[in-house]
Parts: C-alpha cells; structure tokens; sequence
C-alpha cells in the first residue's frame, strides 16, 4: 500500500476510537513533556553557568606572566631553565599580543595593596583596575549605582564588605568620596651612564600620592577575585585611570633586580582575552611559543560541561521514566485496536493485504500517536519549564534575589523529543504490530 | 468440461488440522477441475468441508498435501507475499456476513482492494463508480454500509470483490443471511456480471435449487471428500 493510503487508513482507524487515543497520545505527551522540561532545566542551568563564566572572562582569558627564570625560590624547577634573561612582559610586547588571531582584548593586572580615607580613617584594601569589557561581565548585574562614566573616571566601585567597613549603612555611600593614598613609581635618572648607554643600573623611587574617588557603585559580587597570591580587590577603579597612578606594584622590585626599572614600564601579568573559549587552547600555545607563561581556566570550564552531561542525563533518564509508562499505554491501546479490529484485518487479508501491510498500518498508526504526542509533549515541556521558572522567581522576588531563566528549551531539544517520542512510540508498535500481522485471516473473518 | 485450460485444478487436496491428538481431516484427497469461465457450486452440509476448500482455492489457508493451479500458479509454490498479491488480483471474495467495514461509506469500501493494489486515485474513482453501477448502487456512494439492507450491502460486496477485475469470484454462501427472493436477485446479478465480465465463479451453498439454477456444475462434498461432480442437469457419483 502507497504511504498516503496507509496514512490515510490509519488516521481514520485513529479516530474511530478518539477518547481512547486521544488519551493514549496525551499519555505521550506527558511523557514527553517530563522528559523536555528536565531537560530544559538542566540546559537552562547550564546556559545560566555557561553565560555567567563566559561574561566573567574566565574562561576565555588567558593570564600571562614573564617567564620565571629565578631557581630556587623554595619551589621545584618545572622545566629547563635558559641562562638568557626573560623576556620582559612590555608595552611592545602587550601591543605583540593584541596583533594574535581571535584576540578581542590584551590589558594589564593592575593590582596593589594601599590605604583609603574615608571620614579621615585608614582603612587597608587591594585596588584593582577594571577593564570597560567588565560592564557586561555579568558580575556587576544587580549592583547599587552605576558602572564607570568613563575609562579615565576618578570613580570607584566598592565591593560589599569594604563597603561595610567603612559604613554601617553601604548604600549611604553612594556619592562620597574617598581618598586613594598609592605610592607612585618615578624612575631616578642614571647617574652614571656608561659607554654603552646601560641603563641597568638605574632605579625608582617611591612617591606617596593622594587621589579622590567617588564612590559611585556597590557590588555583592567578586568581578576580581584574585589569581596567585595577589588577594581579592574591594576597591574597583577604572582601568585607564589605575594605570595612570604608575602606582608600585609587586613585580617592581624584581624589575630592579632584572635591571628594567627604566621607564619602560612592565607588567606583572596581562590578561589576554580570546573571542570565544574553544580558542583559548591554541592561543594558550601561541602565547608561550612567544616566550611567556600562560595559563587559562580552560580545564575547569571543561569538567564543568562534563558535570551538566552527566546533570543533563540523570535529568533525562528521570523524564524518561513518564515516557516508559506511555510506551505501555500505546501497547495497550493498539492490542486492544487488535481484538476489536480482528475482523477487520481478516477482511483486509481477503482482499489482498499483506502481512507487512497490516503491519505498516499498526505501525503507522503508532508513530502517528507518537508525532501528535511528540508535538503536545514539547509545548506542554516548555510550558512546564516556564511554569517552573515563574515560580521560581516569584520565591526569588520574596528572598530579594534578581530573577533568572531556569529553563530553556533549544531547538534540539524541540526537535530531539519530537524524533524521540516517535521512535519510543514505534519501538511500543512493534509487538502489536507483528501480532496483527501474523493473525490468520480464515480465523480473522470467522471473529464475531 | 469444455477442453480449455482450467481457471482452477485441484490436485489430490487435502487440510488436516490437529486437534490435540486426534487429526481432522477437513478436505481429503480433492481432485478437482474448474474451467475458465464456468459457475460451480461447491454442494455439502455443514462441516463437509467446502468453505476450508474455497479458502484453499482463495489462498487464504495452505493444504496439507496435494497442488492447486490456479490460472497457471501453483498456490503451494508461492510465498505468503505472492499469495497476498494472488488475493489482490487474480480472486475477489464475497461472504455470508458481507463483511463490509461499517465505518467506511460505499465509495471507500469498494476502493479498499485498489488501495492495497496500489491504484492511482484517479483510475480509483473511475473504478469505483464503474464497480458501483454494476450493482445498481451508485446513488448510495456516499452512505454507509449499515445503511443498506441485507441485499444491498451484498451487491456492496460484489462490488468490492469485481473492482480489481478478478478472473476468478469466490462466494462463500453469498445468500445465507439473505431471505430467498434477495438470495435469488444476488445470484441473478452475479450471473449478469459473470456474462458482462468473463470470469469464473466458485460459490459455496448449501441451497441445492438454487445452486441448480444458477450454477453451470454441481460439485458436492461430504466429510471432507469431494462425493459427485456434475453438469447442473444431472448429478454423477465421482
């Protein structure tokens, strides 16, 4: 028989039992729906902490440090250590970054511990500078006040608990300002240049300067926690406006030490940032091809997807469970279909059908139930998964927490559960399918 | 018989079923020949066989032993998808319950063997209309079958069984639910039809005036042994 005909055939027989079909397809539906709404919760969790990470910058940035040529220093050497001096982590060599395939942006860490004013009290903290690409990086959603005005701002943004040494009440100190105590590097001219012009012998001097803040935000968050020792930053400043200050860093002094204290100015670290995380390993490689040290969270990002696959399957396999109980439902409603179509199908033997032609038609008239329960069931997932989010965020509301997107139902998703409710439901075809195949037609026509 | 070469021949036939150790013998050792174009009635009492031998000859069930040609296939030789397509184009089959699909109008039930035949839609409803004003039925094309009498929905299943121009007819008590004056205007039309198309009709009956009247041969069964063949005038013990 032409597919049309046994579509056709089949969608008739269909409707001639319409409740109970009717009610075996919204059995797969809502199986179908369990399965596409805890599925949509884990993919939704996972864009949440996929979306997050990614605007953090941490895992599509690379932190690069001048190769550490010291040995000793109390820690096993990793590798083989080059008599050559370092490469130094410059301008030139900032500027050498930037110019690589896939890179958005190269900034410095600018990162020092200082002292801060406020009402004529010293308080200690770690000032950290923050590129403008941080206004998107999610970690200043839901702050109080504003990002920076500008790049070269006098503006700073505390996080929390600085701000509630200073305050007892945070939010009065939107508005303030505060007073930034650094000490400025200046170089000292070489007194005695030699032949040669080395400059190596030079030096810095350390200057104390004041600089006023405004206090213009406040964040719960943590947008500079820190790498290697340098400790969390609670003051947050514009990045252009922290590297004016020429304020003393760690690595001054082992610039000294290396003879690079000049007024080519050095970094301690540059972050790299690559357009899109799956670039980071190669660029990772390209870095310290260039001679520098390069790391990235990229193995971190990496068990994370590992534990939402396995989140996402336990999710699944618990969808799944409603999806069973369906399966029987569709066995149960087309050996039922059997008895009462015995006839029938004796009728359509006499008249020349084949045992795969009464086979087609169960068949199809099982991946019918399981396409109509398929579609149902991905509109009911999604709605579940809206419901669910609703609910969640009406809790949020109450608690005072910024509302999110649990759920998200992706394309694959739609079209993956549709494809799998028809093929559990042609798997739940089968028996019953064979069974009406093999009826023989002379007991068949004899049935009352 | 005439000398043409058989629409049906039957070859020492037989069906044994097994009914838990005991063996009944539902056709036993049947040679028979039907020319092209003839009407046989299958004669006998209930259980003496002829409705397990007409479904032999309909292949719908498979003998035991012995060979039934039919239009020169041999039904033992053929796979259970060349019997289907036997089914679907060389016999057509009517039955004492009529056995029409109460959910279908007239029109899709008679279409139901182009379907399986893999007819286009258009020859289909050409088909159909031609089947239906054999039968004198094309006004009722669109109303269901439990809307017909017993007679009508008869002629409905002639219909059906003609559409895909069968060269054999099958008739398994075609009158048996139907009061005698119906009964006789079915054989009547089955007559008609057999002179306007040409084909051979094997009709199983145990109403011997009538099969006399009708049928072109008398073929009379018992305990499952073909007992007598013969011309409608005069009876011979085989």
């Amino acid at each position: 028989m032409k597919a049309r005909d046994l579509t056709d055939l089949a969608l008739r027989n269909l409707h001639e039992a319409i409740l109970r079909n009717a009610l075996t397809t919204l059995g797969v539906a809502v199986g179908v729906a369990s399965l596409v709404a805890m599925l949509s919760l884990g993919v939704g969790l996972q864009q949440m902490a996929s979306k997050r990470l990614s605007q953090s910058g941490l895992f599509d940035t690379i932190f690069v440090t001048p190769k550490n040529n010291f040995r000793g220093m109390g820690r096993p050497q990793r590798e083989v250590v080059s008599d050559k001096p370092p490469r130094p982590l410059d301008e030139e060599a900032r500027k050498e970054l930037e110019k690589l395939p896939n890179v958005i942006e190269v900034y410095p860490q600018i990162r020092f511990f200082t002292e801060v004013r406020y009402n004529n009290k010293p308080f200690g903290t770690v000032v950290a500078g923050m590129p403008d690409s941080s206004r998107n990086s999610g970690a200043f959603d839901g702050m109080q006040g504003t990002f920076f005005s500008s790049t070269s701002a006098n503006e700073a943004i505390l996080q929390i608990e600085f701000a509630k040494d200073l305050a007892d009440k945070p939010a009065s100190l939107l508005g303030q300002n505060l007073t930034l105590r650094y000490a400025e590097r200046q170089a000292i001219p070489t007194a005695g240049i030699d032949a040669v012009g080395d400059a190596a012998a030079g030096g810095f001097s350390v200057i104390p300067k004041e600089l006023q803040l405004k206090i213009i935000g406040i964040v719960e968050t943590e947008p500079a926690a820190g790498y290697g020792g340098y400790g969390n930053a609670r003051l947050l400043m514009p990045l252009q406006t922290a590297s004016t200050l020429r304020a003393a860093q760690v690595n001054d002094l082992r610039d000294i030490l290396r003879g690079n204290s000049d007024n080519k100015p050095s970094y301690s670290s540059l972050s790299v940032r690559a357009k899109s995380p799956s670039q980071v390993e190669k660029l990772e490689a390209s870095i310290k091809g260039m001679g520098f040290n390069a790391f990235s969270l990229l193995d971190a990002s990496k068990s994370l997807q590992t534990f939402f696959r396995v989140f996402d399957s336990l999710l699944g396999i618990f969808g799944s469970l409603a999806l069973a109980v369906a399966t029987l439902g569709i066995v149960n409603t087309l050996v039922m279909a059997i008895l009462e179509r015995r006839r029938e199908i004796g009728v359509l033997k006499a008249l020349g059908a084949a045992d795969t032609d009464v086979q087609k038609l169960f068949f199809v008239e099982a991946g019918v139930m399981g396409f109509l329960g398929g579609i149902l069931g991905v509109a009911l997932g999604w709605l579940l998964g809206r419901v669910i989010t609703f609910g969640t965020n009406v809790y949020l509301h109450r608690q005072n927490l910024n509302p999110i997107d649990l759920s998200s139902v992706p394309g694959w998703l739609m079209v993956g559960g549709l494809i799998f409710a028809v093929i559990v439901s042609l798997a739940a075809g089968l028996y019953p399918a064979s069974r009406a195949a093999k009826l023989n037609p002379i007991d068949a026509l004899r049935y009352e | 018989m005439p000398d043409l070469p058989p629409a049906v021949q039957l070859l020492r036939v037989s069906r044994h079923y097994s009914m838990g150790e005991s063996s009944v013998r539902a056709v036993d050792d049947v040679s028979l020949t039907v020319p092209p174009g003839a009407f046989l009635a299958l004669l006998g009492s209930s259980g003496s066989g002829k409705s397990t031998l007409l479904n032999l000859i309909a292949g719908l069930d498979r003998p035991t032993s012995g060979t039934i040609q039919a239009h020169g296939q041999n039904l033992f030789s053929l796979s259970s998808l060349e019997l289907a397509r036997y089914r679907r184009n060389t016999v057509g089959m009517i039955f004492q319950s009529f056995n029409l699909l109460p959910r279908m109008t007239l029109e899709e039930n008679i279409e139901l063997p182009l379907r399986l035949a893999e007819v286009d839609r258009p020859e289909r409803a050409v088909r159909v209309r031609d089947a239906l004003s054999r039968v004198r039925l094309l006004h009722r094309i669109g109303h269901r079958p439990t809307e017909l009498s017993g007679g009508e929905q008869q002629r409905v299943a002639i219909a059906r069984a003609l559409v895909n121009r069968p060269k054999i007819l099958l008739a398994d008590e075609p009158t048996g639910n139907l009061d005698s004056a119906t009964g006789e205007a079915i054989l009547t039309l089955l007559r008609e039809l057999q002179e306007a198309m040409g084909m051979t009709i094997i009709m199983v009956t145990h109403e011997r005036p009538l099969a006399e009247r009708f049928a072109d041969h008398l073929a009379t069964m018992g305990d499952g042994k073909l007992l007598s063949v013969a011309s409608a005038e005069k009876s011979v013990p085989q």
